[in-house]
């Protein structure tokens, strides 16, 4: 009798809006299996759980292709109440409980044991009273199978954010036919010794016959716990192996492993070096959610193209807002020697600095506004262009002849598909919103650029106009070029030096043409690179 | 790339026609719609045109400048300003101090101004202050700090030391008269300025040309870096602030100018009107206006000098066209308040509960 399988996938292919997202998918996971699914963002992980656990996203987009099957049985999920009829539990990311509630009142929500009552018996089940005792009793239970004590008539405010994780979890395997747990970056949120409690309460749960999906890109945890480890990396399964047969160096070189398409840059006629440098970041710290960077330091050779990579949620993202004041920010930063003032937007377009955020119509667009002055509203702002004098002495307007026949300059340069300068940006597609992004920022003719994550959304045509844009202004104009992407691709198509951030620091910074090998490890902290020139 | 020019057929094309009545908006095309049949109405019934239209340009004149007021806030995206009767009570004090120097013509309507100016400057400033604290909320705590202010302001009426014997109680001799007249003083002075007759209709040249210059000022306004800031910080607050624009000052901005619009505004309508109306009067003054933003076109993220106009221009005249024509329809009954309410509460109702369609 072949082993049984409490999940499989058979050939899951799912495309969104013409992109595949999900290639011929197939894995399966036993009772008591720890399963391990690693890849970088944007390899196709949170897709494939949104798959298991029936959202609605999927649905929407049009479903997939493939099969699902549930203990042998060929399932069609379609919604997450059924995965959860079906025995499967997911463990969130972010945590999905209710502050004000005891840890048994949020373990049990809309699960309640009641007992009947004389109002009951008249109205119905909906007025039976809760049976405290009962649930409580459930809840110890629960965390006993995850070894550990709480008190369960605590409110969740209180408690510890790893403890929280821990709730959410009692949560799922309090369902009594639990069969199968998605953890999905379980650890995202928690310290070193809190993460190793999970992994315990993981190998703990596995014992009892539970079979768990664990979804990560920390590889040692991978290595720590886990018994079959299957690989994506561009919505593809690169492969499955159990882990004997793994090390950390082999995951993380095919978690990143791809065939590097340097396109030839043209030369320069000096290379940046170190000897001079136009900014200086010393100890830069940025309260951004979610991408808090932390005592960073890093130096900007002028002219180069330097790029920042790093997995999310380790704070790449978070360099570019501090230093441009969008963000709280502390520390020292230098450009030509002289010290900006941090959160202060103001001070840091006038030292000659531009930034391209990654929240396109967040931040960058003013999306009913034309596309005139979505490109000079800044340098108006600024650096007091495209103004000229009025009747009266001091007062200056908007130029609209010169802006009309900028932005007319500037479509036809950047090639931005529009009926004339004063469509509103809603209206135009993701790239060309992107290149007006763009036309806004060279307009400030900034010496440095920060440009965060310049192809998301975008399609491929659009994406290699930008990338060759971004080359051109930098050969053209000299312009120092700092490139924040998750795609670590585009990165090593265009830039100098890539600097790899991992928990808010630098940890380390490569050449484009390093092994695919130590780019993985380095994104993974598990190694810190040494500058190299 | 150049904008096309549009030709007889275009006009006749579906598309450009759904265009316009997109870009010109459904309850604008009801309103005139309602107003054309008003006048068809009035005219079938024999009332005296002329009068009707004469009553809509002052009505227009009078509150434009209240209307304006409602510009600046809706364009940086804190909203409606309820709390209009603040900056129209700045107007009201300035009105009484330039009656208590017994100035007259000229002289006294632009001393009111002058000495509301200041006023409306402070005020304007504490109550940015206030709606800073209260993002998001701007609208309902501005109406009811305008409440608030006319009821404190009937205190202030009362017990204020002015001495000048035509403003004060008859009986007692102290505290203000609910309503001042102002034929002594500066009634009626920009109405009557340059004001002729033409075929029956009576235009008010001074009253309009007086609106007319404040939306040029406004116009031209909104294309200085200021202004430019201010509609950035509206549309999006994160780009504004990533062009290195202070939201938080262009707010406050906003708020007082607005605040002193209103004060100017509330002089210009008390001229218009011949009295000066204190203690309560001034407490509903922010609907009507509020409603003649929304009705030419205004929201909350959005407003142009234009959409004021219009708006005013639909309200003013279809209240003044509603009234008499309603009254004679229904005779014996007192419709036409009724009307009047449920046409400016209605459109507020409508558009503070629109979403968006896009």
């Amino acid at each position: 009798m072949p082993e049984s399988y409490v999940l499989e996938l058979k050939g899951i292919t799912k495309n969104y809006f013409g992109t595949t997202v999900l290639k011929g998918i197939s894995l399966s996971v036993k009772a008591g299996e720890i399963h391990a699914l690693v890849g970088e963002n944007g390899a196709g992980k949170s897709t494939l759980m949104n798959l298991i656990f029936g959202m609605p996203v999927i649905h929407e987009t049009g479903g997939f292709e493939g099969d699902i099957f549930i203990d042998g049985q060929k399932v069609n999920i379609t919604s997450p109440r059924q995965a959860m009829e079906l025995g499967i539990g997911m463990v969130h990311q972010e945590f999905m409980l209710l502050p004000g509630f005891t840890v048994t009142e949020n373990i049990k929500l809309n699960r309640e044991l009641s007992k009947a009552n004389l109002v009951s018996k008249t109205f119905g089940s909906s007025f039976e009273t809760l049976d405290y005792p009962a649930m409580q009793n459930d809840t110890s239970l629960a965390m006993k199978k995850l070894g550990l004590s709480i008190d369960e008539t605590s409110l969740v405010a209180g408690l510890p954010v790893g403890y929280m994780q821990f709730v959410e979890i009692a949560r799922e395997i309090d369902k009594k036919n639990v069969r199968l747990l998605v953890f999905d970056e379980p650890t995202a949120v928690l310290t070193e010794s809190e993460a190793e409690y999970l992994i315990t309460a993981m190998r703990l749960l596995a014992a009892q016959g539970i079979a768990i999906l664990f979804i990560t890109h920390r590889l040692d945890e991978v290595m720590a716990c886990s018994d079959m480890i299957t690989i994506l990396r561009d919505g593809e399964m690169v492969t499955s192996i159990s882990r004997s047969n793994a090390s950390l160096e082999r995951i993380a070189e095919l978690m990143v492993g791809r065939k590097l398409e340097r396109a030839q840059l043209p030369p320069r006629a000096v290379e940046p070096h170190d000897q001079d440098l136009i900014l200086e970041l010393n100890n830069l710290q940025v309260q951004m959610p979610g991408e808090q960077v932390r005592n960073l330091n890093l130096k900007v050779r002028r002219g180069e193209i330097l790029g920042i990579g790093g997995l999310a949620g380790q704070g790449k993202i978070g360099i570019a807002n501090g230093v441009m004041g969008l963000y709280p920010a502390s520390g020292e930063v230098y450009k030509d020697q002289n010290q900006i003032k941090l959160n202060d937007s103001k001070d840091a377009l006038q030292s000659g600095m531009a930034f391209v955020s990654e929240d396109r119509r967040g931040v960058g667009l003013l999306v009913d506004e034309s596309i005139a002055l979505n490109i000079v509203l800044t340098s108006i702002e600024a650096q007091q262009k495209f103004l000229r004098p009025a009747v009266l002495p001091g007062v200056r307007l908007i130029d609209k002849k010169s802006v009309r026949s900028y932005t007319l300059k500037m479509i036809k340069d950047l090639d931005i598909r529009c009926t004339g300068p004063n469509q509103p940006v809603r209206r135009l597609s993701g790239g060309n919103q992107q290149k007006v992004c763009l036309a806004r920022a060279f307009t400030l003719k900034p010496e440095v650029l920060w440009i965060s994550e310049p192809t998301r959304g975008i399609d491929v045509g659009a994406k290699q106009l930008v990338l060759d844009l971004l080359v051109q202004m930098n050969r053209e104009y000299g312009m120092t070029i700092i490139m924040t992407s998750s795609e670590l691709t585009e990165l090593r198509r265009i830039c100098d030096r890539i600097a790899l951030v991992y928990k808010g620091r630098v940890a380390g910074i490569l050449r484009p043409d390093a092994s695919d090998l130590e780019f993985g490890l380095v994104m993974a902290g598990k190694k810190t690179a040494k500058e190299v020139g | 790339m150049e904008t096309k020019v549009l030709t007889a057929k275009d006009y006749l094309n579906k598309e450009a026609i759904r265009a316009f009545f997109v870009g010109f908006g459904l309850p604008r095309l009801i309103i005139s719609g309602f107003l054309l049949i008003l006048f068809i109405l009035a005219f079938i019934m024999k009332m005296d045109l002329t009068i009707l239209l004469s009553d809509s340009l002052v009505r227009i004149g009078m509150n434009g400048l209240l209307v304006l007021a409602m510009l600046p806030t809706l364009v940086t995206g804190v909203g409606l300003n309820f709390g209009l009767p603040i900056g129209f009570i700045c107007g009201l004090v300035g009105g009484v101090i330039s009656m208590e120097l017994n100035l007259v013509g000229f002289r006294g309507l632009f001393s009111a101004i002058l000495f509301s100016l200041p006023l409306a400057v402070i005020t304007g400033y504490l109550y940015a202050a206030l709606l800073e604290r209260v993002r998001g909320q701007e609208m309902m705590v501005g109406t009811y700090l305008g409440f608030s202010v006319v009821a404190g302001m009937c205190i202030f009426w009362l017990m204020a030391p002015f001495k000048n014997p035509v403003m004060i109680f008859a009986i007692g001799g102290k505290g203000l008269r609910y309503t001042l007249t102002l034929f002594q003083h500066f009634g009626k002075v920009l109405n009557n300025l340059l004001a002729f007759s033409l075929m029956g209709v009576v235009i008010p040249t001074g009253l309009l040309l007086f609106f007319a210059f404040f939306c040029l000022l406004a116009h031209l306004f909104f294309r200085t870096r200021t202004g430019l800031a201010m509609i950035a910080t509206g549309a999006n607050p994160l780009y504004a602030s990533s062009s290195g624009i202070n939201i938080r000052a262009m707010r406050y901005t906003s708020i007082i100018l607005s605040n002193v619009l209103a004060a100017i505004g509330a002089i210009v309508y008390a001229q218009s009107y011949g009295f000066l109306q204190l203690y309560t009067a001034p407490l509903y003054a922010a609907f009507p206006a509020v409603a003649a933003a929304l009705i030419g076109g205004a929201t909350l993220k959005k407003a142009t000098v234009s959409q004021i106009i219009v708006g005013t221009i639909l309200f003013q005249t279809l209240l003044t066209i509603a009234l008499p024509v309603t009254q004679t329809a229904l005779r014996g009954a007192d419709i036409s308040e009724i009307a009047r309410m449920i046409i400016s509460n209605g459109m507020i109702l409508y558009a503070l509960t629109r979403a968006e369609r896009r």
